[in-house]
């Protein structure tokens, strides 16, 4: 019997980390893309978080010790941003709004990812009638107006405006909707590809369970383009959430600030030179979206080694 | 130093001088060249051998500039008299393909499969040349005759698909003659191919130069190939030069050790055909662990398509610790009958008993007892190893889902132990697959098929994606636990050679059909069927003087009729 040796288990260490890789593997362009989006993310993280510290008002509130709000103030001393029509400080609002944003984002985002990813491992490796239902399940949804559907899922859900949690919870479902087909089809994909690949049938050989074959050695497998897929898709639920709270179908004003809402009272407010109800939270989403499209985008690039640019760049030859 | 374009007839064709090549990547500069000196001289075929990692390929694509964005070249490089490395944009374009032209390895990727290949001879023409529509086809058509394809005047309209592999060379032979480049650069031409046909575009090269007068720079990891066509070899290691030499002086009296060392591991018929490896004489009396009745495999057709007969009507049997050698060219069924032994593919005709269980039909509940005592070692090291797990986690696999009943210290003792066997330090075992060589993976492969002390052993082509030096290794490996362990083995492998190193009787398969089968000495020196002495006298051996007599064989066994 050989001796027992004392494995040298190999961790992968925090550098190792989606994010933190592509940072120290980037170079150039790509770096301050991707710099630029971390940075505007992480601040946008951070004033959600510090929201109750940096906001002079609650996102509701209409009136201060000196009796209520103006409306339509242009910004000043008082208000910072100035006021809405309906009378609220627009600088706190827009600061709340980061806390919904993301709340929203990461709800439907992590909802999506989990229903996604689990549908499209068991569709793709064990294929048959149910996988068939579930693709023309997902290219039905593929076929709606992405935001009819969520339109119709959040007056399922929500029969129209609701309280601050629940609001959230249907904006966040109706979003999610929409991108579990895409979690679905990049996952199923990249399980067939990986099902046949020679150490799935040689577990198949000695007789492993096809669920830990599942488990074990095909979920680690695919997931290497589901951080590009979160971003991108983040970004694009800011929009729907938004989008929502625009028409209408969002979250009530007095449960919590939402931007899509505060766009839609300020339509009004352009024609008469009200400039500063639609600007700050218009620009607040802007950049978050700005923000997590530049994190995917460089992810993107700098994750495929042939569109990756590397410090040391070589004389170029045609 | 200037030079000046060199006349015809005089000086090389080709000559490298001092050529370092460097890639960026994200561990720094590579540099794959180091200082390479070498020259190819008119009417004259140069090898470039070496392992895989050697620089060789990397040196032919240089000549051309066919490099990536993050390739340095440093050095000189003269073309027909031309300083390639100082041109760019449109001369370049004019150099290649009119200067030096390339045969690649994979004849299928390097057609494009929407254009009839006359088009595509036609076009590499008019890149350089004003010609009308008809001379182009002519020229096409004298081109394909060259090189040997029959029929060249209706071929010329054909799609590369409907070409065999062998016969997709000679075109992409006839594109690289197209424009009279004195130089071919040909990157392992026929390491895609079957050793029958590897030996008709052999004779194509050789035409090359006996009858056109061309130069070919030809790059190969086979020493055979090198014995039957090369004049001078340049033996490559590690991205430098080790040795240059004429080829019989190379064969003869290597310098070098490493030549010294890469001529010793290369598998010979000669030798193997007289000692295959004994370990218990086969138990007669003992059933057999996988006996094949009239075995048939089909798959079914795509919509529209004809059933794939894979395996037609085979039977053999494997006694308990024999092992029976499965030898045969692409789409021979080699590879198909391997997998239904190993349950993965489901027989659809006769019969199929593995360890007293009929295949034929059977449910995966009712094989999964078995599975247990059947190990299998797949052709791609790379691939066979989840690439998340450690080496020992991946070892330890078949052990978890088995026994259970092992504690987690036994379990890694059995590990360590394992790996011992297969020559590999414990210590390797929490390393990632990606950082063992393709020969440590292919020996932790078999040490996962040994894990739980199998009764049958199933290896599909377990070295052909492996160098010599390291198949050398693994075989002798293979070798030394089959007498240890006499555990029942099924080896399916290309290669004669290696089958004669393992197996105690060897089945040769044609098209799905059990051409010959019998015990290895005498199939491998006295073959009884055309066929199988069509295969022995293809395989090119690595001794100039022996290929030369093999290689006329070769030739009188395939002109004769029938």
């Amino acid at each position: 019997m050989a001796t027992v040796v004392q494995e040298p288990r190999q961790r992968r260490g925090w550098t190792d980390l989606p994010v933190v890789w592509h940072v120290r593997h980037s170079a150039g362009l790509q770096r301050g893309m991707l710099i630029a989006g971390l940075v505007l993310v992480l601040g946008i993280v951070l004033v959600a978080v510090l929201a109750p510290f940096l906001a002079p008002y609650s996102h509701a509130q209409m009136s201060g010790a000196a009796g209520p709000f103006p409306r339509h103030a242009p910004p000043s001393g008082e208000h910072i941003w100035g006021t809405t029509v309906g009378g609220y400080d627009v600088f706190s609002r827009t600061l709340w709004g980061t806390r919904t944003a993301l709340l929203t984002v990461l709800m439907a985002v992590s909802a999506s990812l989990v229903l996604g990813v689990g549908l499209g491992l068991v569709s793709g490796f064990f294929g048959g009638p149910l996988d068939r239902v579930l693709v023309m399940l997902a290219d039905a949804v593929y076929a709606f107006p992405a935001l009819l559907l969520a339109i119709v899922v959040s007056i399922v859900i929500s029969g129209g405006q609701s309280s601050y949690f629940g609001g959230v919870l249907s904006a966040a479902i109706a979003i999610s909707v929409i991108f579990i087909p895409q979690f679905f089809r990049v996952v199923r994909a990249e399980t067939l590809q990986v099902k046949a690949e020679p150490f799935v049938e040689a577990a198949r050989v000695f007789g492993m369970p096809r669920t830990r074959i599942l488990r074990r050695h095909v979920l680690r497998n695919t997931t290497r383009s589901i951080p590009l897929i979160i971003t991108l898709n983040a970004a694009e639920s800011i929009l729907t959430l938004a989008a929502l709270g625009f028409l209408g179908f969002g979250i009530d004003p007095t449960a919590a600030a939402e931007w899509g809402y505060d766009l839609n009272r300020a339509v009004a407010d352009t024609s008469s030179g009200i400039w500063w109800t639609g600007v700050f939270p218009g620009s607040a989403i802007v950049l978050l979206v700005l923000g997590v499209t530049l994190v995917g985008e460089s992810l993107t690039d700098i994750s495929d080694p042939r569109l990756r640019r590397r410090r040391h760049r070589g004389r170029k030859k045609a | 130093m200037t030079q000046e374009r060199t006349s015809e007839g005089a000086g090389p064709v080709l000559s490298l001088e001092q050529v370092t090549v460097g890639f960026d990547t994200d561990s720094g500069v590579v540099e794959a060249v180091r200082g390479l000196d070498l020259q190819v001289g008119r009417g004259e075929i140069v090898a470039l051998v070496g392992e895989s990692g050697s620089g060789k390929t990397v040196t032919a694509h240089t000549i051309l500039q066919m490099v990536p964005e993050n390739a340095r070249i440093t050095g000189r490089i003269t073309l027909a008299g031309a300083d390639v490395l100082s041109l760019s944009g449109e001369d370049l374009r004019l150099l290649r393909g009119s200067a030096a032209a390339m045969v690649f390895q994979e004849p299928s990727t390097a057609l494009n499969p929407v254009f009839p290949i006359g088009w595509q001879i036609a076009d590499g023409i008019r890149a350089h040349q004003r010609i009308g529509r008809r001379a182009a086809r002519a020229r096409a058509v004298d081109l394909l005759r060259k090189v040997g394809l029959p029929d060249p005047e209706q071929r010329v309209d054909f799609y590369p698909h409907q070409l065999s592999g062998g016969q997709k060379q000679r075109v992409v032979i006839a594109m690289a003659l197209a424009l009279d480049a004195q130089l071919i650069i040909a990157d392992e031409p026929t390491t895609a191919l079957d050793v029958t046909v590897q030996a008709e575009v052999l004779e194509v090269l050789r035409r090359l130069r006996d009858d056109f007068g061309r130069s070919v720079l030809l790059i190969t990891h086979n020493m055979g190939v090198v014995a039957d066509l090369a004049d001078r070899v340049a033996v490559m290691r590690h991205g430098e030069l080790v040795e240059v030499a004429d080829v019989a002086d190379l064969f003869a009296q290597p310098r070098h050790d490493y030549t010294r060392e890469l001529l010793a591991s290369v598998p010979r018929l000669r030798a193997a055909a007289g000692e295959p490896i004994r370990s218990t004489p086969p138990n007669a009396e003992a059933p057999p662990v996988v006996v094949a009745e009239g075995l048939a495999i089909t798959f079914p057709g795509r919509l529209g398509r004809p059933a794939v007969h894979a395996v037609r009507h085979v039977s053999f049997s494997v006694a308990p610790g024999e092992v029976l050698g499965l030898v045969g060219e692409s789409g021979s069924g080699k590879t198909t009958i391997s997998r239904a032994v190993a349950g993965l593919v489901g027989p659809t005709g006769g019969s199929l008993t593995v360890l007293g269980q009929e295949f034929r039909g059977a449910r995966e509940r009712d094989i999964r007892p078995l599975r247990q005592q059947i190990g299998f070692v797949f052709q791609d090291p790379a691939t066979s190893f989840n690439p998340k797990l450690s080496i020992g986690d991946c070892v330890a696999e078949p052990l978890r889902v088995h026994r259970r009943d092992l504690t987690e210290a036994q379990l890694r003792a059995r590990v360590a132990s394992v790996l011992d066997m297969v020559q590999l330090s414990p210590a390797l075992s929490g390393r990632f697959p990606h950082e063992l060589s393709g020969g440590q993976r292919q020996r932790a492969s078999l040490a996962r098929a040994l894990a739980l002390d199998p009764a049958l052993l199933i290896a599909d082509e377990p070295t052909s994606a492996l160098d010599v030096s390291v198949q050398a290794r693994v075989l002798e490996v293979f070798a030394e636990l089959h007498r240890e362990l006499s555990f029942a083995a099924i080896f399916v492998t290309h290669d004669l050679a290696v089958v004669g190193m393992v197996a105690d009787r060897v089945g040769v398969l044609r098209d799905g059909r059990l051409v010959e089968l019998g015990p290895t000495a005498s199939v491998l020196a006295s073959p009884q069927e055309e066929y199988t002495q069509q295969l022995l006298a293809a395989a090119p051996v690595p001794d100039p003087a022996e290929q030369a007599t093999r290689r006329t064989r070769w030739q009188a066994l395939v002109s004769q009729p029938g």
